[in-house]
């Protein structure tokens, strides 16, 4: 009898397990979920491909460049259960984050809940949602997850994943001036839980949108939120998007806005980044007409340990489009934050008019920033900038406010709103700004 | 106005300082009473600014000698925060900008922590907007410099008159004024020395740090002093100004350092 031995190099090994867990880590994930039988066909199709793609992907590592500097293993050593039932959830525990003057929208740990939102029905304007949606809106298949772009596992995880999604439809030429407020709230489970919040918004030509979504918990526990936001805008249509994520200081945090703009629409992201042990904002702006207009501002203030990533991308296919990029980050302590700005402009897209900024702004000497900008232009009659720049509190700046007999720490906070203010400026409601502005006073006390 | 039995509000004895290892400050003497006008002059880079800052509590400044009483204690003890609290005052030669942040909640937050010090309540908006209101004559300005960012977009002469305004709420007992003057044009300047020969009282002390004798035609020193290389070379009175306004700096840097700059 011979026993034949084979020997694999020892590196190959290691990736090849490494490849291995993670596949296996994302088929636990995808099998735990219980799959209810849809009620819609379209539904099940959907479904099915995002299963079927997913067999293809993996959990990344840091050897994906788009993942160099956020490493998942510790959400990897967590293995995360789905939410299976309804939890109850008392209205003052969405109190704190409520806005005066808006429609309420509460999902709780990934599913809508009629009885804590807040509603007028306004000639149009549809907020539902996905079962009661489907008869109002019959076209929402023409857009519920069919976005532009490559895979994206944590985008495929969510679809095959998600039990229920909001669904936002503006009218043609309808202007909504009431914002339209979304809180995601997560609350606390006896096992470490993962939610797919997914929201569809649909902007009608010649209409107009404030949405605001906010990420929050109920409690300060160990969770996982992937979320999935598309936005549809049809020609001329105007939609102001402000996104905050404040989750708990425990909780993991994946979510991705995906924007696709018709000729001459004008859309506006402002995504505040506060919370969640780590964080990653995937953001793609997907510029299909003419003329079209994006400003994409982000801030991301972190401290002890925290990471946050966000990895964006302005794609151009039509000329004369714009874009404003704005991107802040304050780090504290042994925080890491992470920049990616990736602007895409080819033959095509002449007379495009791109600026990136990004500047950060790091208060300890254990602060980290990878911060890069990524333009890629093919286009020769453009015009593309970008800049990005580190600091520290100045101590000319320190000085000056200490001379006035106001104290280190004092003086600290006003300087680091002072850096922040040009971000938080553009929330447009003026009580959540105010809110947040509060938020940025205490983050670094 | 000086007046023998004034108190002696700041006393500075031989100190040196340096600046990332460099000696800037060369053994600085200098004694400033109640109700004093001081101005020290001198050529560029003779260490006017730094004697400012050294004494304002400036952390990229170091104190290798001597020593400084500020009404009493020892100065150099103290932090930038607790020095102000104590009563000192530093105007910018150029304030910093703080967006987002309004002027007024500036002023009132500065204007409480030195109440507070002084173990007095807190003043509220709706009180503390009615004095600022008051103290805006002094520098005759736009009330709605309130609300606009601190010094963002502010021009050189408006910087300037923030400065004094700040001066005139915080009621310093030694205000150190550290090139007010410079790049003003004729009608700021006059506003902005009006504004501080308003704020002179027998019971505070002024040190005007200035590179020109423009400034005195409108404030009338009690001293003048004459600073290069790090250290105080003579005093006299007005007429040394107009002296070194006709003459320059040369010939006192020849007489006391036996050197031609």
């Amino acid at each position: 009898m011979t026993i034949q031995v084979s020997t694999v190099p020892e590196t190959a090994t290691v990736a090849d397990r490494l490849r291995v867990d993670r596949t296996a880590y994302l088929n636990r994930l995808v099998q735990r979920h219980s799959s209810v039988v849809s009620p819609f066909l379209e539904l099940e199709a959907l479904k099915n491909t995002a299963n079927t793609r997913l067999l293809e992907l993996a959990i990344p590592s840091t050897r994906d460049e788009a993942w160099r500097f956020t490493d998942l293993s510790s959400l990897l050593q967590i293995e995360f259960e789905p939410v299976s039932e309804a939890k109850r959830v008392e209205p003052e525990a969405i109190a704190p984050f409520a806005l005066p003057d808006s429609y309420q929208i509460v999902v709780v740990n990934g599913i809508y809940r009629p009885e804590l939102s807040r509603i007028d029905r306004t000639e149009g304007l549809w907020i539902g949602n996905l079962a009661h949606s489907v008869p109002a809106q019959p076209t929402l298949w023409k857009y519920l997850g069919q976005q532009l772009g490559k895979a994206d596992v944590f985008t495929e995880l969510n679809t095959a994943c998600f039990t229920d999604a909001v669904v936002l439809w503006v009218g043609r030429d309808r202007a909504i001036d009431t914002p339209v407020h979304v809180i995601y709230l997560s609350t606390s489970h006896t096992s470490p839980v993962v939610t797919y919040p997914r929201c569809l918004v649909v902007a009608e030509a010649g209409s107009r949108l404030t949405l605001v979504e906010q990420f929050a918990a109920a409690e300060n526990s160990l969770y996982w939120t992937n979320a999935v936001t598309e936005l549809w805008l049809d020609a001329e249509a105007q939609v102001n998007h402000t996104r905050v994520q404040q989750d708990s200081p425990l909780s993991f945090h994946i979510g991705r806005t995906v924007v696709s703009q018709e000729q001459a629409s004008h859309y506006t992201d402002t995504a505040i980044h506060l919370g969640a042990a780590l964080s990653r904002y995937n953001a793609d702006f997907y510029s299909l007409g003419e003329q079209t207009q994006t400003r994409v501002n982000g801030l991301t203030m972190l401290r002890d340990k925290q990471l946050a990533d966000t990895h964006s991308s302005i794609v151009y296919s039509r000329p004369y489009g714009s874009s404003r990029q704005l991107h802040k980050c304050v780090v504290d302590d042994q925080a890491h934050a992470v920049f990616n700005g990736r602007v895409v402009v080819p033959k095509l897209a002449q007379q495009t008019d791109a600026g990136q900024l990004t500047k950060t702004l790091l208060l300890s000497p254990k602060a980290r920033i990878d911060a890069k900008p990524q333009l890629e232009i093919v286009a020769d009659n453009v015009k593309c900038t970008h800049g990005a720049t580190v600091s520290e509190l100045e101590h000319d700046e320190m000085f000056y406010l200490q001379s006035r007999g106001i104290d280190a720490d004092r003086a600290r906070q006003l300087l680091v709103y002072a850096f922040a203010h040009d971000v938080l400026s553009q929330v447009p409601i003026v009580p959540l700004r105010d809110r947040l502005t509060a938020l940025t006073r205490t983050q670094f006390a | 106005m000086i007046r023998e039995d004034s108190n002696i509000i700041l006393s500075v004895h031989n100190l040196t300082a340096e600046i990332e290892g460099r000696p800037i400050l060369k053994g600085v003497n200098l004694e400033v009473k109640a109700g004093e006008i001081h101005a020290i002059m001198g050529p560029n880079g003779s260490g006017k600014s730094t004697f400012s800052k050294v004494l304002a509590g400036h952390p990229d400044y170091t104190v290798t000698g001597g020593h400084v009483t500020f009404q009493g204690t020892d100065l150099l003890e103290l932090d930038a925060v607790n020095r102000a609290l104590a009563g000192m005052f530093l105007a910018f030669q150029y304030p910093i900008e703080i967006p987002g942040v309004s002027n007024l909640d500036f002023l009132q937050v500065a204007y409480n922590a030195r109440r507070s010090r002084q173990g007095l309540d807190d003043v509220d908006l709706f009180d503390f907007e009615e004095l600022v209101q008051q103290k805006l004559d002094v520098v005759k300005m736009d009330p709605a410099f309130l609300d606009r960012s601190v010094n963002e977009g502010f021009s050189g002469g408006e910087k300037k008159r923030n400065e004094i305004l700040q001066m005139a709420l915080l009621e310093p007992t030694l205000a150190i004024l550290d090139e007010t003057d410079s790049g003003l044009d004729i009608d700021a300047l006059k506003i902005v020395a009006n504004g501080v020969n308003q704020l002179a009282t027998p019971d505070n002390a002024i040190v005007l740090i200035t590179h020109y004798q423009r400034l005195l035609n409108y404030i009338e020193p009690d001293y003048i002093h004459v600073m290069a290389e790090g250290q105080i070379l003579t005093t006299g009175d007005k007429e040394l100004a107009l002296e070194l306004e006709e003459r320059g700096y040369d010939w006192i840097l020849e007489k006391h350092l036996g050197v031609v700059s």
